[in-house]
């Protein structure tokens, strides 16, 4: 009897999917810190000039590369270059994407907790009583100043919610894709945004809340973040540009690893141009309209410049936030919804990292889906264990998230436009992205995926490098330092074990993968592999 | 806030709403999707494991 095929139910379903995929915690979190930090007039020029240039050439490239591998018969991204390339090294390519989503799982399921266990803890009220410390309680909460201690079960410990929300995930996706993934982004999709629009409201509406601070208004706060500053400076900072352009890439998800298998349970003519631009422009409705109008303002109006000023996605989230909510009126509700809608953002993006794995796990090795849920759950079990037990400083969790969660999504972003563009060639790119689409791609994006896109990427990867790794400040000659970051120094004598034994999972995990993927081509070798011309 | 915030804020913020909209505009108006049976996953819950 023929294997049932996974796919979507609905257009609406796989935009809102790849939609929750993309939407987290740094589109509410992330994206105002960096505006407001830089000025908001030349990064949103940076921003927006990056979004043509490589978040959505890449999008169209990845939702294309997805439908096509998934006609062709594969799901997962090693199995997708394995059948587009048609080299012995393609499947190897995909390497990448297959350890992405599922290291990055490791800690963000943890992250996750924390977003459901603030909400509970936001309901319940014990984040905006009276005198409440909230920088002692997420250390308390999250085990950031001691290895060993996150690993509690009370209501004030993240242990509890780190189980439910491990559960849940794994509840959803051994569901599948229409019953699990679909469904949950359907309804958590909507709520997200309407949770939104209510808070949005309230901070619109918030006025001078504090008459002794005049200083402190609404008006002012999204001055802090939308005025423009002296643009031409911001315009030629190279640290903006790599913000900027950062901010975007990572933010859409494209080339995670995730948007390829959900494209790959697309029907031959179901449309992607539309409905990639539509699942590009719901995330960027979500952080620019929505979080570039919450969270500073609203930090601004009560804590002023100084609370907000370098301040990163977790601290702007779980400390600022929860200052801000407990002197705001009604701060009890839109803290719990604002956790509530933070946790939903969470989860729908947690759900598509393990669809990669289950996907390549699969077919790969030919198990069935509740052996392929069984294994994905003990390996990523092993790895969540790890970040929650090493939770002093979050190094577990930052080193991987550095690592795995930033460089090799750089690589695996660069691989992917390559294949697009030049492998399978932006030619026939193209004609197969307008097959079944309901828009079609203008000409000048030919040239930008080809050419464009990559040197683009490979540019800010390699600033990227320079700064994050060899710390250098951009400034030449006899100003220019080199400070090599904790993220090199970690990992010399004298470093950080933590750091060390990250990378070793990482070395592990890459290995161990790399491994699976040659047991796969061995099973996938023996199949008659579709070529582009077949109808299947 | 200034007026260069205030052009900033209001080209930023409707780029991306009008971009949404425009693109829920043509879903909607697009020709209806084609259904396949051919695709529906089983609905039984013991053939969950068939996927």
């Amino acid at each position: 009897m023929a294997r049932p095929i996974e796919a979507w139910t609905s257009r609406a379903g796989v935009i809102l999917a790849v939609a929750g995929s993309a939407v987290g915690l740094g589109n509410f979190l992330r994206f105002p810190g960096l505006a407001a930090q830089y000025g908001g007039g030349a990064f949103m020029i940076a921003y927006f000039v990056s979004l043509l240039i490589i978040g959505i050439p890449i999008c169209w490239s990845e939702w294309t590369l997805g439908r096509l591998g998934g006609r062709l018969g594969f799901h997962s991204t090693p199995g997708i270059y394995h059948v587009l390339i048609r080299r012995p090294w393609g499947k190897y390519l995909g390497v990448i994407g297959f350890v992405v989503p599922v290291m990055i799982y490791m800690y963000y399921v943890y992250v996750e907790a924390w977003c459901l266990g603030y909400a509970l803890n936001a309901i319940n009220g014990e984040l905006t009583k009276p005198g409440v410390n909230v920088g002692e309680f997420f250390a308390r909460f999250t085990g950031l100043n001691e290895d060993g201690v996150a690993i509690q079960f009370g209501l004030r410990d993240v242990g509890l919610f780190v189980l439910i929300a491990f559960v849940l995930n794994f509840f959803f996706i051994y569901r599948g894709i229409s019953r699990g993934i679909e469904k949950v982004c359907v309804y958590a999709m909507p709520a997200l945004i309407g949770i939104a629009l209510i808070i949005l409201v309230r901070v619109l509406t918030l006025g001078t809340p504090d008459a002794s601070k005049p200083e402190q208004s609404l008006v002012n706060g999204l001055g802090y973040m939308w005025n423009p500053g002296d643009v031409r400076a911001g315009l030629l900072n190279p640290q903006l540009w790599l913000a900027a352009a950062g901010q975007i890439f990572f933010s859409l998800s494209v080339g995670f690893g995730v948007i390829i298998t959900y494209a790959s349970y697309l029907r031959k003519n179901d449309d992607v141009v539309l409905s990639g631009l539509t699942a590009t422009a719901a995330n960027e409705f979500c952080e620019v309209g929505l979080g570039g109008l919450i969270t500073v303002p609203a930090a601004f109006v009560f804590l002023g410049a100084a609370g907000v000023a370098g301040q990163g996605t977790f601290g702007l989230g779980f400390n600022v936030l929860p200052e801000v909510f407990a002197r705001m009126p009604g701060g009890q509700l839109f803290a719990s919804a604002f956790f509530i809608l933070l946790f939903l953002a969470a989860i729908t993006s947690s759900l598509s990292m393990l669809q990669p794995g289950i996907a390549f796990l699969e077919e790969g090795l030919g198990i069935q889906r509740k052996a392929s849920v069984a294994l994905l759950g003990f390996i990523t079990a092993i790895g969540a264990l790890f970040v929650w037990y090493f939770s002093k400083d979050l190094k577990a969790l930052d080193t991987i998230d550095f690592w795995v969660g930033t460089v090799l999504i750089f690589v695996q972003g660069t691989i992917l436009v390559i294949v697009f563009g030049w492998i399978l060639g932006v030619d026939r790119g193209i004609a197969e992205a307008h097959r079944g689409s309901l828009l079609r791609i203008p000409d000048i994006f030919k040239p930008v995926i080809k050419y464009v896109s990559p040197v683009f990427l490979l540019g800010i990867f390699v600033m990227f490098l320079l700064q994050k790794i060899l710390g250098w400040n951009f400034q030449l000659g006899a100003e220019a330092d080199f400070s090599p970051t904790a993220y090199v120094m970690d990992l010399l004598p004298g470093g950080s074990n933590v750091a060390r034994a990250s990378l070793l999972l990482i070395g592990l995990m890459l290995i161990f993968s790399v491994v699976l993927i040659n047991v796969s081509g061995k099973r996938w070798a023996q199949r008659k592999l579709l070529t582009w011309e077949d109808e299947p | 806030m200034t007026p260069g915030g205030w052009i900033n804020l209001i080209l930023s913020v409707g780029f991306v709403t009008g971009l949404l909209s425009w693109c829920l505009w043509r879903m909607l108006t697009c020709a209806p999707e084609s259904k396949s049976l051919a695709h529906v996953e089983p609905v039984e819950k013991d053939e969950a494991d068939e996927r």
